[in-house]
């Protein structure tokens, strides 16, 4: 838990960095949705945070073996990515937008999300273990 | 944006990644096991939204003084979103809770998962991508509509 404390808080040194010096809130879906948008503002910039995500992975894999694959099978992979795509864009935020630069502000459409998602989120999980839809565990 | 916007935009973006790494939230397992209430509950996600808050609240609250000394300084204008909650807001974040629940990946740690090359990783971020074009397509076509039906349909747009 100390080393998920540590890492939050390199997620919000983060937020605060690209706040302060871009003035954008490190929102990981709203970036990546504007990235493909036509006429979106600041193409360069969301691709460079996004970029950078990326290289962190990439450098993550190379210098650890804490490579996570997916627990799912591609075809219910592939539906999930396009609920959490079509989800964050239609509620304006995910886990980094909503979640951490959201609530860091006291916002209450973020407070909305985050309970919302996190229900939805944990009720999934449940009917999926109570079908024992797979076992990944 | 100058040079020093872009090695801060590319630098958050890395710090980000470490951090989503360091804390284990690119494993969807762990994320699966803070969302199992009736299981095997793991606290680390909290964890790492409380480590994040901590901090980003305090530097938001370390910069609101500053600027209230000195007024001029940048006061970034994509925050001005309407603060209402609205139905687009809660369905959106059910839709996503969902497909968080299932796959375990947002779209933050699904990003860092593709760069350290997980596979499967580029099949969920090429599928979100396309959810949200989907969302954007949709929204395009009520608008339109909400406009020809009736004018007064200020939200549709946000």
């Amino acid at each position: 838990v100390s080393l998920a404390i540590l890492g939050g808080a390199l997620i919000g040194l983060s937020a605060s960095l690209f706040w302060s010096q871009n003035g954008r809130v490190a929102g990981v879906s709203g970036l990546l949705a504007g990235l493909f948008q036509s006429g979106s503002k600041a193409r360069f910039e969301r691709a460079l945070f996004l970029l950078g995500l990326v290289i962190a992975g990439l450098l993550f894999g190379k210098f650890s073996h804490r490579i996570a694959a997916p627990v799912l099978p591609l075809a219910p992979l592939a539906f999930a990515g396009v609920l959490v795509g079509f989800g964050t864009r239609l509620g304006g935020g995910c886990t980094s937008g909503h979640g951490v630069c959201g609530l860091s502000r006291f916002s209450l459409r973020s407070l909305t999300a985050v309970c919302t998602f996190i229900a939805t989120g944990a009720l999934t999980v449940f009917v999926v273990r109570a079908f024992s839809l797979w076992s990944a565990r | 944006m100058n040079a020093k916007q872009a090695l801060s935009a590319l630098g958050a973006g890395a710090i980000f990644g470490v951090g989503l790494c360091l804390s284990g939230m690119t494993d969807p397992k762990n994320v699966l096991a803070f969302l199992d209430v009736t299981g095997r509950w793991s606290p680390k996600l909290a964890g790492v939204m409380f480590g994040a808050i901590a901090v980003h609240a305090a530097w938001l609250r370390f910069a609101a003084r500053k600027t209230a000394r000195a007024p001029h300084s940048l006061a970034p204008s994509n925050t001005s979103a309407p603060a209402r909650v609205d139905a687009a807001l809660v369905l959106g974040a059910a839709i996503f809770g969902v497909g968080w629940g299932l796959s375990g990946y947002c779209p933050g740690p699904s990003i860092v998962a593709l760069g350290a090359g997980a596979g499967g990783a580029i099949v969920f971020v090429a599928a979100m991508v396309l959810g949200m074009r989907l969302c954007d397509a949709l929204r395009g076509l009520t608008k339109t509509t909400a406009k020809q039906s009736s004018p007064r349909e200020p939200h549709a747009a946000e």
